[in-house]
Protein backbone atom coordinates (compact mmCIF):
# COMPACT_ATOMS: atom_id res chain seq x y z
CA UNK A 1 0.00 0.00 0.00
CA UNK A 2 1.45 3.35 -1.08
CA UNK A 3 0.40 6.55 0.73
CA UNK A 4 0.41 9.65 -1.44
CA UNK A 5 -0.47 13.23 -0.55
CA UNK A 6 -1.38 15.95 -3.05
CA UNK A 7 0.19 18.04 -4.54
CA UNK A 8 2.23 15.32 -6.26
CA UNK A 9 5.62 15.45 -7.94
CA UNK A 10 6.31 13.99 -11.37
CA UNK A 11 9.03 11.87 -9.76
CA UNK A 12 6.60 10.19 -7.35
CA UNK A 13 4.14 9.53 -10.16
CA UNK A 14 6.75 8.01 -12.47
CA UNK A 15 7.48 5.38 -9.81
CA UNK A 16 3.90 4.04 -9.84
CA UNK A 17 3.10 0.90 -11.81
CA UNK A 18 -0.12 -0.79 -12.87
CA UNK A 19 -1.48 -2.82 -9.94
CA UNK A 20 -0.08 -0.57 -7.18
CA UNK A 21 -2.58 0.08 -4.42
CA UNK A 22 -2.69 3.69 -3.28
CA UNK A 23 -4.20 5.55 -0.34
CA UNK A 24 -4.60 9.15 -1.41
CA UNK A 25 -4.62 12.13 0.95
CA UNK A 26 -5.00 15.86 0.48
CA UNK A 27 -7.09 17.88 -1.94
CA UNK A 28 -8.62 16.53 -5.13
CA UNK A 29 -10.75 18.37 -7.69
CA UNK A 30 -13.99 16.89 -9.00
CA UNK A 31 -14.80 17.30 -12.66
CA UNK A 32 -16.80 15.35 -15.21
CA UNK A 33 -18.52 15.93 -18.56
CA UNK A 34 -19.27 19.66 -18.51
CA UNK A 35 -16.02 20.50 -16.76
CA UNK A 36 -13.86 18.61 -19.23
CA UNK A 37 -15.52 20.15 -22.27
CA UNK A 38 -15.11 23.56 -20.62
CA UNK A 39 -11.44 22.99 -19.78
CA UNK A 40 -10.54 21.82 -23.26
CA UNK A 41 -12.47 24.48 -25.14
CA UNK A 42 -11.92 27.51 -22.90
CA UNK A 43 -8.73 26.64 -21.00
CA UNK A 44 -9.57 28.99 -18.11
CA UNK A 45 -6.48 30.45 -16.42
CA UNK A 46 -8.04 30.52 -12.97
CA UNK A 47 -8.04 26.72 -12.83
CA UNK A 48 -4.26 26.51 -13.30
CA UNK A 49 -3.23 27.07 -9.66
CA UNK A 50 -6.07 24.75 -8.57
CA UNK A 51 -5.06 21.86 -10.83
CA UNK A 52 -1.27 22.01 -11.12
CA UNK A 53 0.26 18.82 -9.67
CA UNK A 54 -3.18 17.86 -8.38
CA UNK A 55 -5.61 15.02 -9.01
CA UNK A 56 -8.91 15.21 -10.92
CA UNK A 57 -11.74 12.96 -9.75
CA UNK A 58 -14.48 11.93 -12.19
CA UNK A 59 -17.40 12.16 -9.79
CA UNK A 60 -20.83 13.77 -9.54
CA UNK A 61 -21.58 13.60 -5.82
CA UNK A 62 -24.80 13.61 -3.85
CA UNK A 63 -24.35 16.62 -1.56
CA UNK A 64 -26.20 18.06 1.40
CA UNK A 65 -26.13 21.74 2.33
CA UNK A 66 -25.86 22.17 6.08
CA UNK A 67 -27.61 24.84 8.14
CA UNK A 68 -24.34 26.82 8.46
CA UNK A 69 -23.93 26.95 4.66
CA UNK A 70 -21.21 24.30 4.52
CA UNK A 71 -21.51 21.18 2.37
CA UNK A 72 -21.39 17.48 3.16
CA UNK A 73 -20.75 14.71 0.65
CA UNK A 74 -23.40 12.02 1.12
CA UNK A 75 -22.34 9.71 -1.72
CA UNK A 76 -19.27 10.14 -3.86
CA UNK A 77 -18.14 7.22 -5.99
CA UNK A 78 -16.54 7.50 -9.44
CA UNK A 79 -18.40 7.97 -12.71
CA UNK A 80 -17.43 6.26 -16.00
CA UNK A 81 -14.21 7.86 -17.25
CA UNK A 82 -14.27 6.91 -20.90
CA UNK A 83 -16.65 9.79 -21.68
CA UNK A 84 -13.75 12.18 -21.00
CA UNK A 85 -11.46 10.40 -23.48
CA UNK A 86 -11.74 13.19 -26.09
CA UNK A 87 -10.65 15.79 -23.52
CA UNK A 88 -8.47 14.13 -20.88
CA UNK A 89 -5.04 14.20 -22.50
CA UNK A 90 -5.37 17.92 -23.30
CA UNK A 91 -6.55 18.70 -19.81
CA UNK A 92 -3.64 16.78 -18.27
CA UNK A 93 -1.14 18.62 -20.44
CA UNK A 94 -2.66 22.11 -20.15
CA UNK A 95 -3.01 21.98 -16.38
CA UNK A 96 -0.10 19.63 -15.49
CA UNK A 97 -2.45 17.26 -13.70
CA UNK A 98 -0.68 14.33 -11.99
CA UNK A 99 -3.56 11.93 -11.58
CA UNK A 100 -7.07 11.12 -12.71
CA UNK A 101 -9.47 9.09 -10.55
CA UNK A 102 -12.39 7.33 -12.17
CA UNK A 103 -13.81 3.98 -13.11
CA UNK A 104 -13.76 1.75 -16.16
CA UNK A 105 -10.42 2.99 -17.46
CA UNK A 106 -9.56 5.19 -20.43
CA UNK A 107 -8.18 4.77 -23.92
CA UNK A 108 -5.02 5.24 -25.97
CA UNK A 109 -5.15 9.01 -26.22
CA UNK A 110 -5.28 9.39 -22.45
CA UNK A 111 -2.53 6.80 -22.00
CA UNK A 112 -0.30 8.87 -24.28
CA UNK A 113 -1.15 11.97 -22.25
CA UNK A 114 -0.23 10.19 -19.02
CA UNK A 115 3.14 9.18 -20.47
CA UNK A 116 3.92 12.61 -21.88
CA UNK A 117 3.08 14.72 -18.82
CA UNK A 118 3.83 12.16 -16.11
CA UNK A 119 0.46 11.24 -14.65
CA UNK A 120 -1.50 8.12 -13.65
CA UNK A 121 -5.05 6.84 -13.85
CA UNK A 122 -6.34 5.69 -10.48
CA UNK A 123 -9.31 3.35 -10.29
CA UNK A 124 -11.91 3.58 -7.53
CA UNK A 125 -14.69 1.06 -6.91
CA UNK A 126 -17.75 2.10 -8.87
CA UNK A 127 -20.99 2.15 -6.96
CA UNK A 128 -19.24 2.40 -3.60
CA UNK A 129 -20.77 5.83 -3.05
CA UNK A 130 -21.25 5.59 0.71
CA UNK A 131 -17.90 3.94 1.37
CA UNK A 132 -15.97 6.59 -0.55
CA UNK A 133 -17.96 9.51 0.90
CA UNK A 134 -16.69 8.41 4.33
CA UNK A 135 -13.15 9.15 3.14
CA UNK A 136 -14.04 12.75 2.28
CA UNK A 137 -12.84 14.82 5.23
CA UNK A 138 -14.32 18.12 4.12
CA UNK A 139 -15.48 20.19 1.22
CA UNK A 140 -12.83 22.89 0.73
CA UNK A 141 -14.51 24.90 -2.03
CA UNK A 142 -16.76 24.65 -5.06
CA UNK A 143 -16.48 26.44 -8.42
CA UNK A 144 -19.07 26.80 -11.19
CA UNK A 145 -21.85 25.42 -9.01
CA UNK A 146 -24.46 27.82 -10.38
CA UNK A 147 -23.45 27.29 -13.99
CA UNK A 148 -23.01 23.51 -13.99
CA UNK A 149 -25.28 22.25 -11.20
CA UNK A 150 -24.12 20.10 -8.29
CA UNK A 151 -23.28 16.84 -10.15
CA UNK A 152 -21.04 18.69 -12.63
CA UNK A 153 -19.43 21.44 -10.54
CA UNK A 154 -15.71 21.65 -9.69
CA UNK A 155 -15.87 20.51 -6.06
CA UNK A 156 -12.56 20.76 -4.23
CA UNK A 157 -12.48 18.24 -1.41
CA UNK A 158 -9.96 16.96 1.08
CA UNK A 159 -9.75 13.18 1.22
CA UNK A 160 -8.19 10.86 3.76
CA UNK A 161 -6.82 7.45 2.79
CA UNK A 162 -8.93 7.35 -0.34
CA UNK A 163 -8.52 3.74 -1.61
CA UNK A 164 -7.36 3.45 -5.23
CA UNK A 165 -5.58 1.14 -7.63
CA UNK A 166 -3.23 2.31 -10.37
CA UNK A 167 -4.72 0.79 -13.53
CA UNK A 168 -2.92 3.02 -16.08
CA UNK A 169 0.61 4.22 -15.39
CA UNK A 170 2.92 6.80 -16.92
CA UNK A 171 4.86 4.14 -18.85
CA UNK A 172 2.07 2.99 -21.14
CA UNK A 173 0.81 0.16 -18.92
CA UNK A 174 -2.95 -0.39 -18.75
CA UNK A 175 -4.79 -3.11 -16.85
CA UNK A 176 -7.92 -2.24 -18.86
CA UNK A 177 -6.19 -3.00 -22.14
CA UNK A 178 -5.02 -6.38 -20.83
CA UNK A 179 -8.47 -7.40 -19.52
CA UNK A 180 -10.15 -6.19 -22.73
CA UNK A 181 -7.76 -8.20 -24.90
CA UNK A 182 -8.16 -11.38 -22.84
CA UNK A 183 -11.95 -11.12 -22.74
CA UNK A 184 -12.13 -10.50 -26.50
CA UNK A 185 -10.08 -13.63 -27.11
CA UNK A 186 -12.32 -15.64 -24.80
CA UNK A 187 -15.46 -14.21 -26.48
CA UNK A 188 -14.20 -15.41 -29.85
CA UNK A 189 -13.87 -18.92 -28.46
CA UNK A 190 -17.38 -18.76 -26.92
CA UNK A 191 -18.88 -17.58 -30.20
CA UNK A 192 -17.16 -20.22 -32.31
CA UNK B 1 -8.28 -6.72 3.60
CA UNK B 2 -9.11 -10.29 2.71
CA UNK B 3 -11.45 -11.17 5.55
CA UNK B 4 -14.99 -11.87 4.31
CA UNK B 5 -17.23 -8.99 5.30
CA UNK B 6 -20.60 -10.33 6.44
CA UNK B 7 -23.49 -8.30 5.01
CA UNK B 8 -25.43 -7.65 8.19
CA UNK B 9 -28.19 -5.19 7.46
CA UNK B 10 -30.39 -3.27 9.88
CA UNK B 11 -33.42 -5.23 11.07
CA UNK B 12 -36.91 -4.77 9.67
CA UNK B 13 -37.85 -3.04 12.95
CA UNK B 14 -35.05 -0.48 12.61
CA UNK B 15 -35.95 0.15 8.97
CA UNK B 16 -39.58 0.66 9.96
CA UNK B 17 -38.56 3.01 12.78
CA UNK B 18 -36.87 5.30 10.25
CA UNK B 19 -39.91 5.33 7.97
CA UNK B 20 -41.37 8.63 6.79
CA UNK B 21 -44.82 7.04 7.13
CA UNK B 22 -46.56 7.78 10.45
CA UNK B 23 -47.05 4.64 12.55
CA UNK B 24 -50.24 2.84 11.65
CA UNK B 25 -50.57 4.68 8.29
CA UNK B 26 -53.02 2.95 5.99
CA UNK B 27 -54.41 3.78 2.57
CA UNK B 28 -58.17 4.21 2.26
CA UNK B 29 -58.87 1.68 -0.49
CA UNK B 30 -62.60 2.43 -0.42
CA UNK B 31 -61.73 5.73 -2.10
CA UNK B 32 -59.28 4.72 -4.86
CA UNK B 33 -59.71 7.95 -6.80
CA UNK B 34 -58.79 9.95 -3.71
CA UNK B 35 -55.68 7.94 -2.73
CA UNK B 36 -52.48 9.81 -1.92
CA UNK B 37 -49.33 7.82 -2.65
CA UNK B 38 -46.86 10.65 -1.97
CA UNK B 39 -45.73 9.57 1.48
CA UNK B 40 -45.64 5.81 0.95
CA UNK B 41 -43.74 6.31 -2.34
CA UNK B 42 -41.23 8.65 -0.63
CA UNK B 43 -40.63 5.82 1.82
CA UNK B 44 -40.17 3.40 -1.09
CA UNK B 45 -37.45 5.68 -2.54
CA UNK B 46 -35.78 6.02 0.86
CA UNK B 47 -35.46 2.25 0.91
CA UNK B 48 -34.45 1.65 -2.72
CA UNK B 49 -31.71 4.30 -2.67
CA UNK B 50 -30.09 2.93 0.50
CA UNK B 51 -30.87 -0.82 0.56
CA UNK B 52 -30.13 -3.52 -2.00
CA UNK B 53 -32.52 -6.45 -2.49
CA UNK B 54 -31.41 -9.56 -0.59
CA UNK B 55 -31.08 -11.66 -3.77
CA UNK B 56 -28.55 -9.15 -5.18
CA UNK B 57 -26.56 -9.13 -1.93
CA UNK B 58 -26.56 -12.94 -1.89
CA UNK B 59 -25.28 -13.07 -5.48
CA UNK B 60 -22.48 -10.58 -4.72
CA UNK B 61 -21.41 -12.57 -1.67
CA UNK B 62 -21.51 -15.82 -3.64
CA UNK B 63 -19.35 -14.19 -6.31
CA UNK B 64 -16.87 -12.90 -3.76
CA UNK B 65 -16.55 -16.25 -2.04
CA UNK B 66 -15.70 -17.87 -5.38
CA UNK B 67 -12.86 -15.38 -6.05
CA UNK B 68 -9.28 -15.90 -4.85
CA UNK B 69 -9.05 -14.36 -1.31
CA UNK B 70 -6.99 -11.17 -1.43
CA UNK B 71 -7.32 -10.78 -5.20
CA UNK B 72 -8.49 -7.47 -6.64
CA UNK B 73 -11.80 -9.11 -7.59
CA UNK B 74 -12.27 -10.42 -4.05
CA UNK B 75 -11.37 -7.09 -2.44
CA UNK B 76 -13.61 -5.16 -4.80
CA UNK B 77 -16.62 -7.38 -4.06
CA UNK B 78 -15.79 -7.07 -0.36
CA UNK B 79 -15.83 -3.26 -0.70
CA UNK B 80 -19.21 -3.51 -2.40
CA UNK B 81 -20.52 -5.44 0.61
CA UNK B 82 -19.00 -2.83 2.96
CA UNK B 83 -20.73 -0.12 0.96
CA UNK B 84 -24.07 -1.95 1.23
CA UNK B 85 -23.75 -2.10 5.02
CA UNK B 86 -22.81 1.59 5.30
CA UNK B 87 -25.55 2.94 3.02
CA UNK B 88 -28.18 0.92 4.85
CA UNK B 89 -26.97 2.00 8.29
CA UNK B 90 -26.70 5.68 7.36
CA UNK B 91 -29.77 5.77 5.10
CA UNK B 92 -27.57 7.32 2.45
CA UNK B 93 -27.52 6.57 -1.29
CA UNK B 94 -25.68 3.35 -2.16
CA UNK B 95 -24.28 5.15 -5.20
CA UNK B 96 -23.99 8.85 -6.00
CA UNK B 97 -25.66 8.10 -9.32
CA UNK B 98 -29.13 7.55 -7.96
CA UNK B 99 -30.21 6.96 -11.53
CA UNK B 100 -33.18 7.70 -13.68
CA UNK B 101 -36.35 6.87 -11.80
CA UNK B 102 -38.73 4.39 -13.44
CA UNK B 103 -42.07 3.41 -11.91
CA UNK B 104 -44.31 0.46 -12.69
CA UNK B 105 -47.77 0.82 -11.14
CA UNK B 106 -50.37 -1.96 -11.16
CA UNK B 107 -53.76 -0.97 -9.83
CA UNK B 108 -57.47 -1.91 -9.76
CA UNK B 109 -60.21 -0.14 -11.71
CA UNK B 110 -61.16 3.24 -10.30
CA UNK B 111 -57.60 4.34 -9.47
CA UNK B 112 -56.52 7.70 -10.92
CA UNK B 113 -53.33 7.48 -12.98
CA UNK B 114 -53.30 11.24 -13.36
CA UNK B 115 -53.34 11.75 -9.60
CA UNK B 116 -50.73 9.01 -9.10
CA UNK B 117 -48.32 10.67 -11.55
CA UNK B 118 -48.56 13.90 -9.63
CA UNK B 119 -48.01 12.18 -6.29
CA UNK B 120 -45.10 10.03 -7.46
CA UNK B 121 -43.45 13.13 -8.91
CA UNK B 122 -43.89 14.85 -5.57
CA UNK B 123 -42.27 11.83 -3.89
CA UNK B 124 -39.27 12.08 -6.23
CA UNK B 125 -38.92 15.82 -5.53
CA UNK B 126 -39.09 15.19 -1.77
CA UNK B 127 -36.48 12.40 -1.97
CA UNK B 128 -34.25 14.78 -3.97
CA UNK B 129 -34.66 17.50 -1.37
CA UNK B 130 -33.61 15.04 1.34
CA UNK B 131 -30.42 14.11 -0.62
CA UNK B 132 -31.67 10.55 -1.16
CA UNK B 133 -31.66 11.23 -4.89
CA UNK B 134 -29.20 13.32 -6.87
CA UNK B 135 -30.78 15.84 -9.24
CA UNK B 136 -30.29 13.83 -12.44
CA UNK B 137 -32.48 15.69 -14.87
CA UNK B 138 -30.70 18.13 -17.18
CA UNK B 139 -31.62 19.92 -20.39
CA UNK B 140 -30.04 17.90 -23.18
CA UNK B 141 -28.36 20.69 -25.12
CA UNK B 142 -27.41 23.21 -22.45
CA UNK B 143 -26.82 20.63 -19.71
CA UNK B 144 -28.73 22.88 -17.32
CA UNK B 145 -29.89 20.97 -14.25
CA UNK B 146 -33.51 21.43 -13.20
CA UNK B 147 -32.36 20.68 -9.64
CA UNK B 148 -35.60 18.85 -8.83
CA UNK B 149 -35.31 15.67 -10.91
CA UNK B 150 -38.25 16.89 -12.99
CA UNK B 151 -38.12 16.98 -16.79
CA UNK B 152 -37.74 20.67 -17.71
CA UNK B 153 -39.64 20.24 -21.01
CA UNK B 154 -42.35 17.60 -20.68
CA UNK B 155 -43.34 15.12 -18.03
CA UNK B 156 -41.03 12.32 -19.08
CA UNK B 157 -39.02 12.02 -15.88
CA UNK B 158 -39.69 10.10 -13.73
CA UNK B 159 -40.90 7.50 -16.23
CA UNK B 160 -44.20 5.68 -15.63
CA UNK B 161 -45.69 2.38 -16.69
CA UNK B 162 -49.29 1.87 -15.59
CA UNK B 163 -51.30 -1.30 -15.78
CA UNK B 164 -54.87 -1.80 -14.64
CA UNK B 165 -55.43 -5.29 -13.30
CA UNK B 166 -58.32 -7.27 -11.88
CA UNK B 167 -56.87 -7.54 -8.39
CA UNK B 168 -57.84 -5.48 -5.37
CA UNK B 169 -54.35 -4.44 -4.25
CA UNK B 170 -51.90 -1.89 -5.68
CA UNK B 171 -48.25 -2.47 -6.47
CA UNK B 172 -45.73 0.29 -7.08
CA UNK B 173 -42.33 -0.91 -8.27
CA UNK B 174 -39.42 1.43 -8.81
CA UNK B 175 -36.01 1.08 -10.44
CA UNK B 176 -33.13 3.52 -10.04
CA UNK B 177 -31.25 3.03 -13.29
CA UNK B 178 -27.75 4.49 -13.28
CA UNK B 179 -26.35 6.31 -16.31
CA UNK B 180 -23.12 4.33 -16.58
CA UNK B 181 -24.99 1.05 -16.89
CA UNK B 182 -27.59 2.59 -19.20
CA UNK B 183 -24.79 3.68 -21.54
CA UNK B 184 -23.53 0.13 -22.04
CA UNK B 185 -26.94 -1.35 -22.86
CA UNK B 186 -27.25 -2.35 -26.52
CA UNK B 187 -29.84 -3.19 -29.14
CA UNK B 188 -28.88 -5.51 -32.00
CA UNK B 189 -30.67 -6.20 -35.27
CA UNK B 190 -30.32 -9.70 -36.61
CA UNK B 191 -28.80 -10.91 -38.80
CA UNK B 192 -25.60 -9.12 -37.81
CA UNK B 193 -22.91 -9.77 -40.39
CA UNK B 194 -20.04 -8.34 -38.34
CA UNK B 195 -20.81 -10.72 -35.47
CA UNK B 196 -21.77 -13.59 -37.70
CA UNK B 197 -25.04 -13.71 -35.78
CA UNK B 198 -28.11 -15.17 -37.46
CA UNK B 199 -31.79 -15.16 -36.58
CA UNK B 200 -31.65 -17.96 -34.02
CA UNK B 201 -30.76 -18.56 -30.39
CA UNK B 202 -27.06 -18.86 -31.26
CA UNK B 203 -27.24 -15.43 -32.86
CA UNK B 204 -28.91 -14.00 -29.76
CA UNK B 205 -26.16 -15.51 -27.62
CA UNK B 206 -23.48 -13.84 -29.73
CA UNK B 207 -25.14 -10.44 -29.30
CA UNK B 208 -25.20 -10.82 -25.52
CA UNK B 209 -21.56 -11.93 -25.32
CA UNK B 210 -20.58 -9.01 -27.56
CA UNK B 211 -22.47 -6.50 -25.41
CA UNK B 212 -20.84 -7.73 -22.21
CA UNK B 213 -17.35 -7.65 -23.74
CA UNK B 214 -17.94 -4.12 -25.06
CA UNK B 215 -19.22 -3.02 -21.63
CA UNK B 216 -16.07 -4.27 -19.82
CA UNK B 217 -16.24 -2.73 -16.33
CA UNK B 218 -17.87 0.47 -17.48
CA UNK B 219 -21.40 -0.44 -16.47
CA UNK B 220 -20.14 -1.32 -12.96
CA UNK B 221 -19.85 -5.07 -13.28
CA UNK B 222 -20.88 -7.59 -12.11
CA UNK B 223 -23.93 -6.67 -14.15
CA UNK B 224 -27.46 -8.00 -14.28
CA UNK B 225 -28.86 -8.40 -17.79
CA UNK B 226 -32.44 -8.08 -18.98
CA UNK B 227 -32.70 -9.44 -22.51
CA UNK B 228 -35.74 -9.30 -24.74
CA UNK B 229 -35.73 -11.24 -27.99
CA UNK B 230 -38.02 -9.61 -30.54
CA UNK B 231 -40.55 -6.81 -30.14
CA UNK B 232 -39.97 -3.50 -31.89
CA UNK B 233 -37.31 -0.94 -30.99
CA UNK B 234 -39.44 0.46 -28.17
CA UNK B 235 -41.31 -2.57 -26.81
CA UNK B 236 -38.08 -4.58 -26.88
CA UNK B 237 -36.20 -2.05 -24.77
CA UNK B 238 -39.15 -1.58 -22.44
CA UNK B 239 -39.42 -5.29 -21.74
CA UNK B 240 -35.65 -5.72 -21.40
CA UNK B 241 -35.58 -3.15 -18.61
CA UNK B 242 -38.57 -4.61 -16.86
CA UNK B 243 -36.87 -8.02 -16.88
CA UNK B 244 -34.15 -6.57 -14.64
CA UNK B 245 -36.82 -6.44 -11.91
CA UNK B 246 -36.90 -10.25 -11.78
CA UNK B 247 -35.39 -11.66 -8.59
CA UNK B 248 -32.00 -13.28 -9.16
CA UNK B 249 -32.08 -17.01 -8.62
CA UNK B 250 -35.72 -17.44 -9.59
CA UNK B 251 -36.25 -19.79 -12.50
CA UNK B 252 -37.49 -18.51 -15.84
CA UNK B 253 -41.00 -19.94 -16.36
CA UNK B 254 -39.94 -21.00 -19.86
CA UNK B 255 -37.68 -24.05 -19.31
CA UNK B 256 -35.83 -23.52 -22.59
CA UNK B 257 -35.07 -19.90 -21.68
CA UNK B 258 -34.12 -20.98 -18.17
CA UNK B 259 -31.50 -23.37 -19.53
CA UNK B 260 -30.28 -20.68 -21.94
CA UNK B 261 -29.90 -18.14 -19.14
CA UNK B 262 -28.02 -20.55 -16.89
CA UNK B 263 -25.57 -21.65 -19.56
CA UNK B 264 -25.02 -18.07 -20.71
CA UNK B 265 -24.39 -16.82 -17.17
CA UNK B 266 -21.76 -19.54 -16.71
CA UNK B 267 -20.11 -18.68 -20.03
CA UNK B 268 -20.13 -14.91 -19.45
CA UNK B 269 -18.35 -15.50 -16.17
CA UNK B 270 -15.47 -17.14 -18.06
CA UNK B 271 -14.77 -13.88 -19.94
CA UNK B 272 -12.46 -12.73 -17.15
CA UNK B 273 -13.77 -9.15 -17.01
CA UNK B 274 -14.63 -9.43 -13.31
CA UNK B 275 -15.91 -6.83 -10.84
CA UNK B 276 -15.36 -3.29 -12.18
CA UNK B 277 -13.36 -4.78 -15.07
CA UNK B 278 -10.39 -5.60 -12.82
CA UNK B 279 -10.33 -9.20 -13.98
CA UNK B 280 -11.97 -12.11 -12.16
CA UNK B 281 -14.71 -14.71 -12.39
CA UNK B 282 -17.67 -12.51 -11.44
CA UNK B 283 -18.68 -10.60 -14.57
CA UNK B 284 -22.47 -10.98 -14.38
CA UNK B 285 -24.78 -11.87 -11.50
CA UNK B 286 -27.56 -13.12 -13.71
CA UNK B 287 -29.41 -12.97 -17.01
CA UNK B 288 -33.16 -12.68 -17.43
CA UNK B 289 -34.29 -13.38 -21.01
CA UNK B 290 -37.67 -13.50 -22.67
CA UNK B 291 -38.95 -14.21 -26.13
CA UNK B 292 -41.51 -11.81 -27.64
CA UNK B 293 -43.40 -11.50 -30.92
CA UNK B 294 -41.70 -9.72 -33.79
CA UNK B 295 -42.49 -8.31 -37.21
CA UNK B 296 -41.37 -10.86 -39.83
CA UNK B 297 -38.84 -8.37 -41.20
CA UNK B 298 -37.37 -7.30 -37.84
CA UNK B 299 -35.41 -9.24 -35.26
CA UNK B 300 -34.17 -7.14 -32.35
CA UNK B 301 -32.19 -8.27 -29.36
CA UNK B 302 -32.41 -5.62 -26.65
CA UNK B 303 -29.99 -5.90 -23.74
CA UNK B 304 -30.55 -3.79 -20.65
CA UNK B 305 -27.45 -3.73 -18.45
CA UNK B 306 -27.97 -3.08 -14.75
CA UNK B 307 -25.02 -2.33 -12.48
CA UNK B 308 -24.26 -4.47 -9.42
CA UNK B 309 -26.03 -1.83 -7.34
CA UNK B 310 -29.39 -2.98 -8.69
CA UNK B 311 -31.71 -0.68 -6.85
CA UNK B 312 -35.26 -1.88 -7.19
CA UNK B 313 -38.16 -2.30 -4.80
CA UNK B 314 -41.90 -2.74 -4.56
CA UNK B 315 -44.50 -1.15 -2.35
CA UNK B 316 -47.72 -3.13 -1.96
CA UNK B 317 -50.93 -1.58 -0.71
CA UNK B 318 -53.04 -4.59 0.29
CA UNK B 319 -56.78 -4.71 -0.31
CA UNK B 320 -57.26 -3.37 3.24
CA UNK B 321 -54.82 -0.50 2.60
CA UNK B 322 -51.95 -1.94 4.66
CA UNK B 323 -48.58 -0.88 3.14
CA UNK B 324 -45.67 -3.29 2.88
CA UNK B 325 -42.24 -3.13 1.26
CA UNK B 326 -40.08 -5.92 -0.13
CA UNK B 327 -36.87 -4.35 1.22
Amino acid sequence: MIRLTTPLTEEAIRQLKVGDEVLLNGNVVLSRDMGHKFMKEQKPEWLKPILENMVIYHCGPVVRKNADGSWTFVAAGPTTSIREEPYQADVIETYKVRGVIGKGGMGKKTSEGLQKTGAVYLHATGGAGSLLAERVKRVVDVKMLEEFGSPEAFWIIEVEDFPLVVTMDSHGGSLHEIVAQQSQDRAKALMA
Amino acid sequence: MSECVVPTLTSAEVVASKSVLPEGWKADMSNLAGLDLTLCATELLRRTTSRLPQDVIDALVKGRDAEEPGSRAFNTLNDMVRNIILADGNVSPLCQDTGSIIFWVRHPFGFSQRAARKQLRAAVMEATKRSWLRPNCVESLSGKNSGTNMDPFHDHHPAFHFEEWDQAHIEVSVMQKGGGSENVGAQYRLPDAALGAGRDIKGVRKCIIDAVVKAQGQGCSPGILGVSIGGDRVTGWERAKELVLRKLGTANPDPKMDAFEKELTRDLNTLGIGPMGYGGATTVLGVSAEEMYRHPASFYVSIAYMCWSSRRGTLTLAADGQPSYDL
